[in-house]
């Protein structure tokens, strides 16, 4: 096989047993390489109702065909699959960078890893050679420094690093993995199964050759794509980046605010993209074999926060942010920086803070509870404190709210559940789903919780192609061909910020995917592995007891709480009985069951026949 | 006599480097038709976020490397400044890589001889790495075309830093 590795690479932390078995060609056509894969494999070397926390629950780090290719943002990805100690389902994130490169040509084209080491360790994969090495004396360390130190003991500055910070060796469910710095495997809490399994980091250094099927025409397609990257595709990532959704979902009244209790945000000047490049931005970098960086590099000039540096996106800047009510970007800039330093999910911290300051509001948690801190929305400094108590699990409150919103609310109990905002566990990221509601039942039908990434509905919402205000028969059935072209760009792992240079879409992905792999596919064919990838997450869910329709739910906030401000977006809310009609059209348009649960008619048409016993003793 | 203004070579603007490595894979893949940066003849650094940039051969003048080889494997081409290595009489005592003030001298892994940039000299246009740059960070000069650059953007800088203190002075 071209471009891929052709190997598999499975570590047992317990036991220190390293193997490797190959790779067949017929599981590389059908699961692509990346989240696809990642979730393949996670099927079939778990076993039903395992604790994510358990050391036989696998952490699987896999590459994409393209990574290690000169591939622009293709060439530079990996992704980390796990059962999600979050959702209790699929949990899934990928980060482009240094590292993914490295693995692949280490050799193998994903780690499986098992077991728990009996003290903090790191994998040290350096080409054939793997092996468990001590890392004792890097707890408590960031991920960069973790990062720099490996690097230092190693003596090689090109060694990449993937490393959890102290949120992940402490076991917050909203830790993250960090690579180069700033490039995070930043969902569903994959930093805390590393830490369940005493693991600080992998370190890699790959030092083989990729070799791809057609060169001269890979070559082509990349100089065509490097044409296009210079274009009006990518000139949003280009120039302002991600915050530029700022004052966008602003004027759309679709920027939550203060924990979804406004939908815009008096503040969104100071804190817009505009205002971030005019005053903070110092350089925009980008990742290995990118052509089009997008690498936003903030700075802070002066003041308290001064010499905080950090890259910054919407999400984040969202999260911590409008979010929370505060409106200083100097301050979101260190709080950016002290959450990748704990190594947490940016999105994910930034909700959890802004429940507590709605929960503190309402009196549901006193300043007592919270140690001593003024949780009202807007306070920048009660921002930063609550991270680090809730990074080093300090303190009831930090040590309630390093489990997430869904867990923190049963801990803090009495109405504390109506200011949680998140989906199957997992928070939700920066879109007022009252006023974009395409993307309310997106986000719903997700896999791995509240995500914007797995299927992009909310691009019909803030693109006006919809009512945005509404959900109608059809909606669901509109949200499932671009769920199958996530599912493909996650396992191919090519960067969503470039997926407008794909003019062709599923055909310009299939070319590229031949021209590297020489593994011919169609358009139909990558499309049909974006279903079963689907489909196989969802069954993954159903066997753990989270994958049904009463799974598919909204925040309270969203059902409960229109939006107060003035305009055309006052008043609105989510009911129940459109929510209801989209679940039914999603359902149906995909081949389930009313109860949101794959027939067996469908897993045989997607070659998923051998997990049929799943659904038939489910609620089908 | 080759006069220094016709010895080119491919130089890195920090300012405009951002630490994407395309180079790396472009001279891989012209070079030795797969995709390793390993196998690179140019590498690019990474200190920090902000501080980026690619380097290569600077085909110096009075090149250390050529000076250090003990078996006389390294020789610099008259015309164009090259470091032409002697692949049979390299033996890979690395030598010339102590010596090379910019790291630019590396060993081959599969070939165990040195190798450097060759300012593709194969390739009808040019250096690939220089075509390949999406940031247009790499620009395949001569010293004194470098120097230039710097003296006309210092000069810029100067005027319009003159010109801002006579706006604000009014």
């Amino acid at each position: 096989m071209f471009a891929y590795a052709g190997k598999i690479l499975r570590v047992n932390l317990t036991t220190g047993k390293v193997s490797t078995e190959p790779l067949s060609e017929e599981m590389a056509k059908s699961y692509i390489g990346g989240i696809g894969l990642g979730i393949r494999l996670l099927m079939d070397n778990s076993k039903p109702g395992t604790d994510p926390f358990d050391p036989s629950n696998p952490i699987i780090f896999a590459t994409g065909p393209l990574s290690g290719t000169m591939g622009p943002t293709a060439g530079n990805g990996y992704a980390v699959v796990s059962k999600s100690p979050a959702t209790g389902g699929v949990g899934e994130a990928k980060a482009h960078g240094f590292f993914g490169p490295d693995l692949k040509r280490a050799g193998y084209d994903a780690v499986i890893i098992t077991g728990k080491a009996d003290k903090l360790s790191y994998l040290w994969i350096d080409d054939d050679n793997v092996k468990i090495m001590n890392a004792e004396h890097m707890t408590g360390k960031s991920p960069y420094e973790t990062d720099m130190q490996i690097r230092e003991e190693l003596d090689d500055y090109y060694i990449r690093v993937s490393a959890i910070g102290e949120a992940g060796e402490k076991l917050c469910r909203i830790a993250c993995i960090i690579n180069d710095e700033f490039r995070a495997i930043g969902r569903t809490g994959m930093g805390a199964v590393m830490g369940s399994k005493n693991l600080k980091a992998v370190a890699v250094r790959g030092t083989k050759d990729v070799n791809v099927a057609d060169m001269e025409g890979f070559k082509e397609f990349v100089k065509l794509l490097h044409e296009r990257m210079k274009g009006p595709a990518t000139k949003k990532y280009k120039t302002l980046g991600t915050p530029e959704n700022v004052l966008v979902l602003n004027s759309l009244a679709a920027l939550a605010t203060r924990n979804f209790s406004q939908a815009t945000f008096e503040g969104a000047e100071k804190v817009s993209g505009e205002y971030l490049n005019e005053h903070f931005v110092k350089k925009i970098v980008g990742c290995a074999t990118c052509g089009m960086r997008c690498d936003h590099i903030a700075v802070v000039p002066e003041g308290p926060y001064k010499g905080a540096t950090s890259r910054l996106e919407f999400e984040c800047l969202w999260s911590m942010g409008p979010l929370c009510g505060v409106d200083r970007l100097d301050a979101i800039i260190e709080a950016m920086r002290t959450v990748n330093e704990y190594g947490l999910d940016g999105i994910s911290i930034g909700v959890v803070v802004a429940f507590a300051m709605d929960c503190y509001e309402h009196g549901v948690i006193t300043k007592e509870q919270a140690d001593g801190i003024d949780l009202s929305f807007g306070n920048a400094e009660a921002l930063l404190a609550i991270i680090h108590k809730i990074g080093k699990r300090e303190g009831w409150l930090g040590n309630a709210l390093a489990e997430g919103v869904a867990k923190a609310a049963e801990i803090i109990g009495g109405d504390a559940y109506k200011y949680a905002n998140h989906i199957k566990g997992l928070e939700l990221p920066g879109y007022d789903l009252r006023t974009l509601k395409t993307a309310a039942l997106g986000f719903s039908v997700s896999f791995r919780g509240a995500c914007h990434l797995r299927n992009g509905a909310y691009s019909p919402d803030v693109k006006g192609k919809v009512n945005r205000f509404k959900i109608e028969k059809g909606r669901g059935k509109m949200i499932v061909p671009d769920g199958h072209i996530y599912n493909v760009i996650d396992s191919l792992i090519v960067c969503k910020f470039s997926r407008g240079t794909y003019y062709d879409g599923l055909k310009d992905l299939a070319n590229y995917y031949t021209l590297a792999t020489g593994i011919p596919i169609t358009a139909e064919e990558l499309d049909k592995n974006g279903e079963r990838i689907e489909n196989l997450a969802r069954i993954f869910n159903i066997r753990e007891g989270k994958g049904t329709r009463e799974y598919d739910t909204l925040p309270w906030k969203i059902k409960n709480t229109p939006v107060p401000d003035e305009g055309p977006a006052k008043g609105a809310v989510v009911n129940d009985e459109e929510f209801q009609v989209g679940l039914d059209d999603y359902y149906e348009a995909r081949g389930w069951t009313m109860e949101g649960v794959p027939t067996v008619e469908k897993l045989n048409e997607l070659n998923l026949g051998e997990y049929a016993s799943i659904v038939k003793g489910g609620k089908a | 006599m080759v006069r220094p203004q016709d010895r080119k070579f491919v130089s890195s603007d920090p300012e405009k480097c951002i630490g994407c490595c395309v180079c790396e894979y472009a001279c891989s893949m012209t070079n030795e038709n797969t995709f390793n940066p390993t196998k690179s003849r140019i590498r690019a650094l990474r200190l920090g976020p902000i501080n980026n940039l690619a380097v290569t051969c600077r085909h110096c003048e009075d090149p250390a490397c050529v000076a250090a080889c003990p078996r006389d494997a390294l020789s610099q081409e008259e015309d164009t400044g090259i470091i032409m290595v002697d692949e049979e009489a390299c033996n890979g005592c690395a030598w010339c890589i102590s010596a090379c003030p910019f790291g630019a001298m590396m060993m081959h892994p599969d070939k165990k001889v040195v190798f450097t940039c060759n300012s593709c000299k194969d390739q009808e246009d040019g250096p690939q790495c220089v075509k390949w740059c999406p940031e247009e960070a790499l620009t395949f000069v001569t010293a004194q075309q470098l120097a230039q650059k710097s003296r006309i953007s210092a000069v810029k800088n100067l005027f319009q830093e003159v010109k801002e203190k006579k706006s604000e002075a009014k």
